[in-house]
């Protein structure tokens, strides 16, 4: 059977889980397309589950009311040998990519991190994926009894449900103890656009001058067209915006339809999180600036100027 | 205690990416350690240098070119080097059973990896040595401090970040924020080259890559590149909101 770890938050499946139904049905592997729900009080997102997979398996369990790397491989290592899984698919999200390494050596599995695309090739599986900074697009082949994958976000459609919702089965699972205490939590702002779903991202770099600059222009900008806020590492660097913004190397990585880069410079480590941007519109005083190579529309100019007769322009009727 | 830091060697970030006969070309590129590894390295250091009878050694697992990756951590400060010599490249799963193998072998008590390695954008490498070790892990950290036995520190989670502690032997993979790497000075460097520097052979480890590269290529999206001149702030702006709504048909 083909494995989905299905994401969810606050009772709700996440995106992830949708597109990686889309990818399980593309593959035609053996077997029943599996959705594992794990978590505390999950019969709200087992329901939606029953309307992607074959078949769901739930564990609803207050051991796992908050997400482990420890608990979540082994979760998923013993449902994966108990169905006899060929293919484990989970999302290529922070915790997925934490706790997938220890589940493919727990099955001694080969692992495809952060797929983009993924083909059968007979026995094998074959996939792309992005490496060196996001520079290049490399294939890869994993073969074996079971293959572990890890799946970028926004690279698959999401699946559709379907009409018949199918079985769910309680799973018992033998759990180990928990060893990072968790002391404290700071968690996001939950934003009115999520970063790495939103269709427009409007982003700032040091260019915009300062946290105050940044609220009034890229910030303003967002507003005006309903995007998401970026920002660059410097810019988190020098405390104007929170980490949870960045965009980049070690931040998100984003793929929205139209991104907006004002006053950013472009360092490889920024351009690795949006260079696949559809669109990439940037403003830089700096007309050599590298971001430049990387736009389809380019202002060379001063932000604190541009910015507010875009803003202006923008709410002229089209 | 010993601290083992992984270095990896990659492309200057700063530098384009070539392809040769469908693979990255490392001849006559510039290379260095892996900035991410230098985050833990540095923290190594600090914790040697915050308390009595640390050692830290540097570890890399690749091709004979690594070693000037493992003099610059030398040069950095660890007290030692092991370079396990392998010539096919490992994919990172593969790579952590040797890691692991080490590990015991040095009776190593924390292992530093980077979060997300710049050559493979995997972040599978500390997870994997943890899980191999049956030990712990706390990824994504840009806080962290030895308090007995015990780590305490702070990283990032799907949610935002989390402050944790947990106990020791563990795997911890860095990011930035975790703290600055210091320099390398010439005098330090002249001293890295006398440091030892063990090398071992990957046979004795009995590993074979889980995952084939079949090939590379860079793909390079067509931009436009339309420029507009901004002196004339209204004007610029009126033809890019244009652009926008009448060419890109991307807003409305």
């Amino acid at each position: 059977m083909i494995l989905i770890v299905a994401e969810h938050i606050g009772g709700k499946l996440s995106k992830s889980a949708y597109e990686l139904t889309e990818a399980a049905r593309q593959l035609k592997r053996e077997g029943p397309v599996t959705l594992i729900v794990l978590g505390n009080q999950v019969a709200a997102a087992a329901t939606a589950a029953a309307a992607l997979g074959d078949q769901v398996l739930v564990a609803d369990m207050p051991a796992l009311s908050e997400y482990d790397a420890e608990q979540w491989s082994a979760a998923v290592a013993q449902i994966a040998r108990e169905g006899e899984a060929n293919t484990i698919l989970i999302a290529g999200s922070r915790s997925g990519r934490e706790y997938s390494p220890r589940v493919a050596v727990k099955l001694d599995a080969p692992l495809i991190e952060d797929a983009i695309s993924l083909h059968d090739a007979g026995a094998a599986l074959q996939a792309e994926h992005y490496t060196f900074l996001s520079r290049v697009t490399e294939r890869v082949e994993a073969e074996g009894p079971v293959v572990v994958v890890t799946v970028k976000p926004g690279s698959f459609a999401p699946a559709k449900p379907n009409t018949e919702p199918s079985e769910q089965y309680d799973v018992a699972l033998e759990l180990p103890q928990r060893r990072l205490t968790v002391t404290g939590q700071m968690k996001e702002k939950m934003e009115r656009v999520s970063l790495t779903e939103a269709d427009i991202v409007v982003s700032g770099g040091r260019g915009v001058g300062s946290a105050e600059g940044f609220a009034q222009l890229v910030e303003g900008l967002a507003n005006q067209l309903g995007a998401a806020v970026g920002a660059t590492r410097a810019v988190v660097d020098a405390g104007w915006r929170p980490y949870s913004e960045q965009v980049g190397q070690t931040g998100k990585t984003v793929q929205p339809k139209v991104y907006f880069a004002i006053g950013i410079s472009g360092a490889v480590q920024h351009l690795s999180g949006m260079g696949k941007s559809k669109l990439i519109v940037a403003i830089n005083k700096d007309a050599d600036a590298p971001i430049f190579r990387e736009t389809d529309y380019g202002v060379v100019g001063d932000v604190q100027q541009i910015v507010p007769a875009i803003l202006r322009e923008l709410q002229k009727a089209p | 205690m010993r601290i083992l830091a992984i270095i990896r060697q990659v492309l200057n970030a700063e530098e384009s990416v070539r392809i040769k006969d469908g693979a990255v070309d490392f001849a006559n590129a510039t290379l260095v350690i892996d900035p991410m590894d230098e985050y833990g390295m540095e923290q190594a250091l600090r914790m040697r240098e915050a308390a009595e009878g640390i050692e830290v050694v540097a570890l890399a697992v690749g091709p004979a070119r690594c070693e000037a990756a493992l003099r610059s951590a030398l040069a950095m400060g660890a007290d030692r080097a092991i370079l396990v010599e392998a010539d096919a490249p490992l994919d990172p799963i593969a790579m952590s059973s040797v890691v692991a193998q080490v590990a015991k072998a040095e009776s190593v008590e924390l292992i530093f990896c980077g979060g997300q390695q710049a050559d493979w954008d995997s972040q599978a490498l500390g997870a994997a040595t943890a899980e191999r070790l049956g030990w712990p892990q706390a990824t994504w950290t840009n806080a962290l401090s030895l308090d007995g036995t015990q780590l305490v520190g702070k990283h990032d989670v799907d949610s935002g970040s989390e402050t944790f502690t947990v106990a020791l032997p563990a795997v911890v993979t860095t990011q930035q924020g975790l703290n600055d790497p210091r320099y390398l000075t010439l005098p330090n460097i002249m001293k890295a080259k006398r440091k030892e520097l063990r090398r071992e052979a990957l046979d004795s480890f009995n590993v074979k890559p889980k995952l084939k590269f079949l090939g590379a290529e860079v793909q390079v999206r067509a931009r436009l590149r339309t420029m507009i001149e901004g002196k004339d702030a209204p004007a610029a702006a009126e033809q890019l909101v244009d652009l926008l709504r009448n060419q890109a048909r991307v807003i409305s």
